[in-house]
């Protein structure tokens, strides 16, 4: 790892997260295209990140969405 | 009410609980409609409902369950699971042997190991990695300094990290590498 591998790893959550400035993100995006041991470290973060969005997801139960509705309805019902 | 899947799961990484976190959700959307007076228009919503919600369950379910304060989480290295998988190691070409483990993780593990975290670090995961909040968003939710919820999200991030590479480890995914204990 040289100097800019060490600058773009410190970086890379933060590119990752979408909040560097254009400068900077510049900076990574073309550190990222000239080293590959970097970019397939970045890769996999990134997929990780798709993996625990996706797989963490439930299904609302229908019965829930029912109670909410009628107990929203029955707030109305008094406020009016 | 087209947020409710995500509040919803959210709610039960809070709880751990489907019957609190149906509670807890009923409680946000009924908080949210006394006080959609306060909300300002043209402002983030959903970033509105998960406060209510945070605050909620932080006043509510997290009292009643009067759990000690809870431990603190090691400090662990960047990249954590994807040394351990042998990335930074070697060159590779295409689609990585890393990369395709991942795929192997079921929801259940998933949502296990982000449940494991200690919840000032599991509510960072969850808003951030998640729901896709922004860290600005994420301090507002959480009513903390911007980098505090850095500091979460990036240690959160590892434990996580962490707790994969053992359910991967349980079931055989991946081996224990020589070398790369620590």
């Amino acid at each position: 790892m040289d100097e800019h591998c060490l600058e773009a790893v410190e970086l890379l959550y933060h590119y990752l997260d979408g909040e560097l400035t254009d400068d900077r993100r510049t900076l990574i995006q073309h550190h990222l295209d000239d080293c590959p041991p970097c970019f397939e470290a970045y890769d996999f973060e990134a997929e990780l990140r798709i993996v625990v969005r996706q797989k963490c997801r439930d299904h609302v139960p229908e019965t829930l969405r029912l109670r909410v509705a009628a107990a929203l309805h029955e707030v109305e019902g008094h406020a009016e | 009410m087209e947020y409710m899947p995500s509040l919803y799961t959210a709610a039960l990484r809070m709880t751990r609980n489907p019957a609190d976190a149906e509670d807890l959700v009923q409680e946000t959307y009924l908080k949210a409609y006394r006080a959609f007076n306060s909300f300002t228009e043209g402002t983030n919503l959903k970033a509105w409902l998960y406060r209510i919600l945070t605050n909620t369950y932080i006043n509510a379910y997290r009292a009643k369950k009067r759990r000690p304060e809870e431990s603190d989480i090691d400090d662990l290295e960047n990249f954590y699971l994807y040394r351990r998988l042998g990335g930074l190691e070697g060159a590779t070409a295409g689609r990585s042997a890393e990369d395709e483990v991942l795929d192997h993780f079921t929801e259940t593990e998933v949502k296990e190991a982000i449940e494991a975290l200690p919840e000032q670090f599991r509510m960072a995961v969850l808003l951030g990695d998640v729901e896709g909040f922004s860290y600005k968003e994420i301090a507002e939710i959480l009513d903390v300094p911007i980098g505090t919820v850095m500091s979460r999200l990036h240690r959160g991030r590892r434990a996580l990290q962490k707790r994969l590479y053992e359910f991967g480890r349980q079931r055989g995914l991946v081996s224990e590498r020589e070398g790369t204990h620590g």
